[in-house]
């Protein structure tokens, strides 16, 4: 097989197309490039879907723990306790094991207990506790002056927030917001190796970079690879989202303007 | 029997991992910060390294890689004629002699070896990110401190050890607990190198039980099993973060910053 026939026959393997038996002996570094690309599939998905629907439902919650009202305060305070403060590995787990309870009374839970949803779900509520944090911070520290201004101006409710408190919220929270992006995506490879099944072995990148390691005996190939892919895909990360932070930032002298570094956290 | 026995093996995954990790990261800090160019760039990549990998990759990486390299040291010490290759094609071939743990060693043994190799992975890992954290704290320290016991003519590694490394760890403290958290929150990943922890123990005594095996029948436990696990890990961060709130006040006693003044103000 050429490379070529390999890319053909592998490159979507991770959603379900192409040849359905993987490589079993003969492993080259052709396939191994292919098939670890073709997961990356999957950990941009769970990526970029939790990472959206979690911008909106953190500044909700953000907003909910900022609040006076003690009904609204409370339970995002709880929320954000509950999924910050244990591991998402073990979310992952008692996720699917809640969903596989759920779907026996309810049959219509039964696409959660699939990794695409399911994982998703959980994906989803566990970035957003994270950003409902750094979201919080920032509006704990929007400057006096910029609120006053906004009053000065009489701008009130839903204005107020639109125009200033929320723009600033996100200006000030963009650097650490950046930081959790990337963390989610590297999250991402935890999702078939908790309950969630490969179907048909369709798996993400690092299920098929330890299919490899298993078969080859040889952690030296494929995680490297892996390692590059990453590498690569946080590279991007940071480009699109030093791009959003120049825009939010463009009112701003240049010295004043807060730089994107990144600082690498690690497992939650 | 046998969970309780995990719960254990995790509070003694952390014993020994924070300790250790603290002293890599000391080492990788004190060897950052050294004035002996070659020191200084071993531990300045070793924190850039192991940082910039990804996380999970990085533990299942090199779970194999320190067994692989532990069976080739000894191998080639032990069997210095053998002359097939190692890397036959999928496998990876040692002679007997050099197999770790040995063949016909008893069962105990080759599980505390497989926990030893994960300590001394999660040491490297969290090692590299302490030692960041430390490197950072060691530059808060105030620079007057410093050259104040320079000018009382203590040397290098007086000042070193009499003013540096007492000062820095009030400023170490908010990244070293916020460690402490992460490594909590990072013990569930013992199961993905093969320990039977807690995790591999919900699932398998939570998993559907018929009568015809066990005296204790039931349904699919392991949703409670894991919601048990979910609140044994919340109680843990909420009990360590009063700890370390205590230790901070402790610490923040006497010193120099926005803190301590507040302290002072308030007795």
């Amino acid at each position: 097989m050429t490379c070529y026939e390999t890319v053909m026959a592998y490159g979507l393997r991770a959603v379900g197309i192409g040849e359905r038996l993987l490589p079993r002996e003969d492993f080259t570094l052709c396939q191994q490039f292919t098939l670890i690309g073709s997961g990356m599939i999957w950990n941009v998905y769970f990526g970029i879907l939790a990472l959206m629907a979690g911008f909106v439902f953190a500044t909700l919650l953000a907003l909910g723990k900022n609040a006076s009202n003690i009904w609204l305060r409370k339970p995002s305070e709880w929320f954000i306790f509950l999924f910050r403060g244990s591991p998402l590995f073990i979310q992952f787990f008692f996720g699917y094991f809640l969903f596989l309870q759920l779907k026996t009374v309810f049959p219509i839970f039964a696409p959660f207990t699939a990794a695409w949803l399911g994982a998703l779900v959980v994906l989803f509520f566990n970035t957003s506790a994270y950003s409902a944090e750094i979201f919080y911070g920032a509006l704990q520290s929007i400057p006096k002056g910029d609120t006053e201004a906004a009053d000065a101006y009489g701008l009130s409710g839903w204005t107020r927030f639109k125009r200033v408190i929320w723009p600033t919220m996100l200006r000030l929270a963009w650097p650490a917001y950046t930081n959790e992006a990337i963390f989610l995506f590297h999250a991402t490879t935890l999702v078939f190796f908790t309950g969630f099944p490969a179907w048909q072995q369709r798996g993400d990148a690092l299920y098929y970079a330890s299919y490899f390691a298993d078969k080859t005996f040889n952690p030296f190939i494929p995680y490297p690879i892996l390692a590059m892919y990453f590498i690569i895909l946080t590279l991007i990360v940071i480009s699109v989202f030093g791009t959003i932070n120049r825009r939010l930032n463009r009112h701003l002298p240049d010295n004043a303007r807060p730089k994107l570094r990144w600082r690498p956290t690690l497992i939650r | 029997m046998s969970i309780y026995w995990s719960v254990l093996t995790v509070l003694l995954l952390l014993g020994i991992t924070a300790p250790t990790a603290l002293a890599f990261g000391f080492a990788g800090a004190s060897a950052a910060r050294s004035r002996v160019a070659p020191l200084s760039w071993l531990g300045r990549s070793y924190i850039a390294v192991v940082r910039g990998v990804p996380d999970i990759a990085f533990f299942l990486f090199f779970v194999i890689a320190l067994d692989q390299m532990i069976e080739w040291t000894r191998h080639k010490i032990k069997c210095p004629d053998w002359d097939e290759p190692i890397r036959q094609g999928n496998d990876f071939v040692v002679c007997q002699a050099a197999k770790m743990p040995l063949g016909d060693a008893p069962q105990w043994v080759h599980e505390s070896y497989g926990f030893a190799i994960a300590v001394f992975t999660f040491a490297i890992v969290f090692g590299a990110f302490a030692a960041n954290v430390l490197f950072g704290a060691m530059r808060a320290v105030p620079k007057a401190q410093l050259e104040t016991a320079e000018s009382y003519g203590m040397s290098p590694r007086q000042t070193f050890w009499r003013i540096l490394v007492p000062q820095m760890w009030v400023f170490a403290l908010p990244g070293l607990s916020n460690l402490w958290m992460v490594l909590i929150k990072a013990t569930p990943l013992l199961f993905l190198l093969g320990i039977e922890d807690i995790v591999y123990w919900a699932r398998e005594l939570g998993g559907t039980k018929t009568a015809r095996f066990t005296d204790y029948p039931h349904g699919d436990w392991r949703m409670w099993y894991f919601l048990a696990l979910l609140v044994f890990y919340l109680m843990f961060t909420k009990v360590s973060e009063v700890v370390l709130g205590r230790i901070m006040a402790r610490l923040t006693r006497g010193q120099a910053t926005s803190a301590g003044e507040a302290q002072r103000k308030a007795t």
